[in-house]
């Protein structure tokens, strides 16, 4: 199970890099593991606010699709326009080419409250049981 | 594992090999069958290139046997299934009264007086007791289905592979011809069937006899035959234009509006929902179930709405990402004056609208070079394949 170092973590299964003042949001490995086939992507609006938690972008596997929720609130900065012809590149490289969107945080600390590596591998540890 | 009601799953007899495989496993109307065990999009590509065993025995299996066999389903099935010969099988439905789709089934004559029937797990119950009840004569209706397994092995190299492994001459066998498997038992048969579009074959056997053949199938690995979960049974049908019931159709929908009025024999005297049927062609069928495509965009699913000229005038019922099209493929009801093909729909997802054309059935279907069947009676190569020509005599 892959959970680099240095991102953040939600129960939900997104994880946040902080790069340039922007938080870099994707899925993890264990997600994109589960979903196994992704095939499409909708990406949200550069310009949208979004709020902590609110479902902003959705990912489809060949069986159904799932919400991607904002693990921080803000502004859409970037989107990774890539996923709209290349889906696949969520099982491929979900930590790098895979990621979803960028927000600008509206409240830089909201990332704090936001799970570490160790307890992330719990949670994911203790669905498993 | 439970399903969401929280009653245990059966299990099918080759539980153990799911598990072994390492199969992702899914609730499935009260079974727990494998979803996949590599990926749904792998084991698609498996079956339409090389080959795919499927543990399907969650489906009914029943016997109807005696000298009142033939009479007692010729009053149940909208197909004429006195012509169906020893040694042919026949893709047909059970109907209410009213019309409805009660079941799909294929109904196999394995014997002068002797026939297999296959149907749908979720209708198990109900199709046997509406057997039991609508029998005529002296018939025996035996229900198998819990001693009894059922493999598809399906792909262009079925066959070889088969042949193979059997070493029977399976390529004496046409489509949707059924013949004697003694060394699997009494009770196991083979049959050029299956639910994929592909070429390939289904074996219907004593749950002991599966348990066996399943590790020896798998083990043919030069042929490139992967184990397939029911995730890509479903994209694999939903390809090659096979209707799912319980999706697709159901006792709201008549044969005539699911497209499928080729298995219904008008000319037969009678049987159960034929009045209803001639009086729906006779007034014009108000819906037909079409294939559509989208050049992108997101999948389809049962109960997206369909808009034409922006109006809403249907609702898919099924919808996938189709691998050998590389596109979005789905199914639905429109109303009739837009079924035809080439019309310009919009499916909506998630409250967008996405441009989508309503294409001819199947959205795939394999090369006439990999036509199964050394003497299926008549028709074009393309046609054989199809489910056209399968109650032919």
């Amino acid at each position: 199970m892959q959970i680099p170092e240095g991102l953040r973590y939600t129960k939900t299964h997104e994880w946040v890099k902080r790069l340039d003042g922007q938080a870099q949001v994707g899925i993890t490995s264990h997600a994109q593991e589960e979903l196994r086939d992704v095939v499409y992507v909708e990406l949200p609006q550069v310009g949208r606010t979004v709020k902590q938690g609110e479902a902003t972008a959705v990912v489809e596997s060949v069986k159904a699709a799932f919400d991607i929720y904002a693990p921080v609130a803000g502004t859409i900065a970037q989107v990774n326009t890539a996923l709209s012809t290349s889906p696949q590149l969520v099982n491929q490289d979900c930590y790098g080419r895979g990621w979803f969107f960028a927000i600008t945080p509206s409240n830089p600390t909201e990332f704090d409250g936001l799970m570490g590596p160790a307890d992330y591998e719990q949670l994911i540890k203790a669905a498993a049981h | 594992m439970s399903d969401p009601a929280g009653t245990a799953l059966q299990r099918t007899s080759l539980y153990p090999e799911h598990r072994r495989l390492g199969a992702k496993m899914t609730p499935f109307n009260g079974w727990e069958m494998p979803l996949y065990y590599s990926s749904i999009l792998d084991e698609h590509k498996s079956v339409r290139t090389a080959a795919g065993l499927f543990d399907v025995s969650h489906m009914g299996q029943v016997f109807v046997r005696g000298s009142g066999a033939l009479e007692t389903l010729n009053a149940l099935c909208v197909s004429d299934i006195a012509q169906v010969a020893p040694g042919r099988a026949c893709y047909t439905m059970l109907l209410q009264e009213r019309g409805g789709i009660l079941d799909d089934i294929i109904v196999f004559r394995v014997g002068e007086q002797d026939y297999l029937v296959v149907i749908n797990c979720a209708n198990r119950v109900k199709d046997v007791a509406w057997i039991q009840v609508h029998r005529r004569g002296s018939v025996e209706i035996d229900d198998r289905s819990s001693e009894r397994a059922i493999l598809a092995i399906q792909g262009p190299q079925a066959a070889a592979l088969l042949q193979r492994v059997l070493q029977t001459e399976v390529n004496a066998l046409g489509r949707f011809d059924i013949a004697p498997l003694p060394a699997f038992g009494r009770q196991a048969w083979i049959a050029r069937t299956g639910y994929t579009g592909s070429d390939g074959f289904e074996i219907f056997a004593p749950n002991q006899a599966a348990v066996t053949l399943w590790p020896r199938i798998l083990g043919d690995a030069g042929s490139g035959i992967q184990p397939v979960g029911l995730g890509a049974r479903d994209t694999l049908r939903l390809e090659a234009g096979l209707r799912l019931c319980g999706t697709d159709m159901d006792e709201t929908t008549t044969p005539l509006e699911a497209d499928l009025g080729w298995t219904v024999a008008f000319g037969k005297a009678s049987f159960i929902g034929k009045d209803a049927l001639v009086a729906q062609k006779a007034a014009g069928v108000p819906r037909r179930l079409v294939g559509f495509t989208l050049e992108q965009g997101p999948v389809p699913r049962h109960g997206c709405p369909i808009l034409v000229g922006g109006r809403e005038l249907g609702a898919v019922t099924s919808g996938t990402f189709s691998l050998m099209l590389s596109k979005p493929i789905g199914m639905g009801y429109v109303d009739r004056t837009v079924a035809g093909a080439g019309t310009a729909i919009d499916i909506v997802v998630r409250s967008k609208s996405y441009p989508a054309t309503i294409v001819k059935l199947p959205f795939w279907r394999m090369a006439p070079s990999s036509s199964a069947g050394s003497h299926v009676a008549s028709g074009s190569p393309l046609q054989a394949q199809g489910p056209a020509l399968s109650c032919q005599p």
